[in-house]
């Protein structure tokens, strides 16, 4: 039985609307208009244990929406949610005990209380044992670089800091099923490649099944396995990463500069997109035209100083996969 | 840390929890509450500077009022200057500003958080709101104390400093009457703080909380000076349990059986808003539908 089952999914949510300027501000004080706005509008997917899973799409696409149904915090409109065979919003307290989530944008720390501080009521609230507590925060406190700060207060911490320790956090309670909602927004480089090292190692050794939603194409590309796109409140596509990379865009790139001003290269099934001095730039699809070839033509008829073949960056990937899908919001 | 295996329930409640045990996350939600508002050392001396400043405006407002009025005043001069410097110590304990904690929270989203924990919401916002409560009101009422008890007649004031309690039956009363009040703060807090998750902000409470509860508490006027038909309304409404009724108990004013009386009508008000506030705050966050990301 899959860890986590989700069929069908609609949230519908009732936004209100008013017409623009004074009147309508007058105007909407006496009579409120009412839209229906869907979040989500039927999504499937099944996720199996130890399973890391990437929901990606355009901002409004329902990705936070399926977090929250799925932690219990909302009940669907419509559809099925289960989790370990549980219904999470109707069995919220037991569901939730066994659930960790970081929401990158919120802290789930007392900003007040030292770092330790605040684990400790943690530990009271999750009803964690003091030996396993004390093993688990060890653990956690050496894998994420965080012995230096449990005694300061989490108003003190930076952004790397405490969404280590929020992770830290989510995870004392051994929770079986992790969520993280855009957990490296706003990181530097070194705590978002901490985060990731983590992030597997949670996944790998402990076998934890994590679901990830990110804007950050590098995390999916470094973490998941498999990847959901949803857009509009529907599933686009679910596939292994690899394949969403093929699917989406297979051309591949050949930078070229060479010795003298770079030619106007006509070559069947090449097209030149950037030439600037003595650079040129061309795109190719390696199923008909191999690499190899290419750049053995190339390089016969002129004086080349360097080449470099180059896959799309995976942004371009996705931007051009949203636009494929019209998944972007108007 | 292993995986938990399928199946088992780490930290979930076992059904047969004995009632400490089952405590703990609340008591634990208390405590830290509690240490982490008694850093705010400026802020205590501040609120007491304050309140002596206040309290000693009220007494010399009184005073001249019980100069020029009849001889008939339902309380004396002595308790009526007892009354106001309590009303000074415990002004903290009143409810009249929004939970500063919940506020930050629903500010940043973090409030989501509170539905996200295994044990009850209410009961966790319970708890720390009860320990910011008595976090804020304990140096300040014992600074305030000291000086309306102990400061004052040494200064040769005398008639104007903070008497004792009415006799051993009506301190027992107060103390009751007291932990009763902390709760029934704590109730209406969490009225408030339903109100500031489903709108969003502080605003609306911060703008129209404290008219009602200083007036309606008795921190403004003793109760009992309001005119005779109102003031027996008033001592029956809820916020007379946040204050007027334990001061009446302490000066004397409500003794023997009506004391059992007033006590059991704060008990009466603190269920029933505890029971309004749990169903205020599950509809608060089950429609706290966080937009965005």
């Amino acid at each position: 039985m899959a860890h986590v089952v989700v069929r069908d999914l609609v949230k519908t949510y009732r936004v209100s609307e008013r017409d623009p300027g004074l009147i309508g501000a007058v105007r909407g004080l006496l009579s409120r208009r009412y839209r229906e706005v869907r979040a989500l509008d039927g999504v499937s997917f099944e996720l199996a244990r130890g399973e890391l899973l990437g929901l990606i799409g355009p901002n409004g696409a329902g990705k936070s929406t399926t977090i929250k149904i799925l932690s219990g915090i909302l009940r669907p409109t419509a559809g099925v949610v289960t989790v370990g065979d549980i219904v999470p919003y109707a069995e919220r307290t037991r569901h939730v005990a066994r659930l960790g989530v970081v929401f990158g944008q919120r802290t789930q720390l007392w900003w007040d209380l030292p770092v330790l501080d605040g684990f400790e009521l943690l530990r009271e609230i999750y009803r964690v044992d003091r030996a396993r507590f004390t093993r688990n925060l060890d653990e956690l406190t050496a894998v994420l670089r965080i012995e230096g700060i449990l005694h300061q207060p989490v108003r003190l911490l930076s952004l790397g800091q405490r969404m280590r320790a929020e992770i830290a956090a989510a995870m004392l309670h051994e929770p079986e099923l992790l969520f993280l909602d855009e957990p490296s927004i706003g990181l530097d480089a070194p705590s978002k490649l901490a985060l990731r090292d983590v992030v597997k190692r949670l996944n790998r050794e402990r076998g934890v099944t994590v679901l990830l939603t990110t804007h950050d194409m590098q995390d999916i590309e470094a973490l998941a396995e498999r990847v959901i796109v949803i857009g509009h409140g529907r599933v686009l596509l679910d596939s292994p990463f690899l394949a969403l990379r093929d699917t989406v865009l297979r051309e591949r790139r050949l930078v070229i500069d060479f010795a003298e001003a770079a030619p106007a290269l006509e070559l069947e099934g090449v097209t030149a997109v950037a030439r600037d001095g003595a650079s040129l730039v061309l795109t190719f699809d390696p199923a008909r035209t191999s690499a190899a070839s290419l750049i053995a033509r190339v390089s016969a008829e002129h004086s080349v100083l360097d080449l470099r073949v180059e896959r799309p960056a995976i942004e371009e990937v996705i931007s051009h996969f949203y636009d494929l899908h019209g998944a972007v919001e108007a | 840390m292993s995986a938990a295996a399928p199946g088992s329930v780490p930290g979930a409640v076992a059904p047969r929890l004995a009632f400490g045990e089952r405590l703990r996350p609340f008591r634990a939600a208390f405590e830290s509450r509690f240490s982490s508002m008694l850093q705010y050392r400026s802020a205590a001396l501040a609120g007491f500077a304050t309140q002596c400043w206040w309290g000693g405006i009220k007494v010399m407002i009184l005073a001249a009022f019980f100069r020029g009025g009849d001889a008939a005043a339902p309380l004396s001069l002595a308790d009526a200057v007892t009354y106001i410097w309590l009303t000074q110590a415990l002004f903290a304990l009143l409810p009249w500003l929004a939970d500063s904690e919940v506020a930050l929270n629903v500010r940043t989203g973090a409030i989501v958080y509170d539905r996200l924990r295994p044990v009850d919401a209410y009961a966790l916002l319970f708890a720390r709101g009860l320990g910011w409560l008595v976090a804020r009101t304990l140096p300040r009422a014992a600074l305030l104390v000291s000086v309306a008890a102990l400061g004052l007649p040494l200064l040769g004031a005398q008639r104007w400093a903070l008497g004792a309690p009415h006799g051993a039956a009506g301190g027992v009363c107060f103390a009751v009457s007291l932990g009763l009040a902390a709760l029934l703060s704590t109730a209406v807090l969490m009225l408030s703080s339903a109100a500031v998750i489903a709108l969003g902000t502080d605003r609306g409470v911060v703008a129209l909380v404290p008219s009602i509860v200083l007036v309606f508490s008795g921190n403004l006027l003793p109760l009992s000076l309001f005119p005779d038909s109102l003031a027996a309304l008033l001592l029956l409404q809820p916020f007379a349990g946040l204050l007027d009724i334990p001061l009446r108990l302490y000066t004397g004013q409500v003794s023997g059986a009506p004391a059992v009386a007033v006590l059991g009508l704060q008990l009466a008000w603190l269920v029933l808003l505890v029971a309004l506030g749990r169903r205020a705050v599950a509809r608060a966050l089950e429609r706290l539908e966080v937009h965005g990301g």
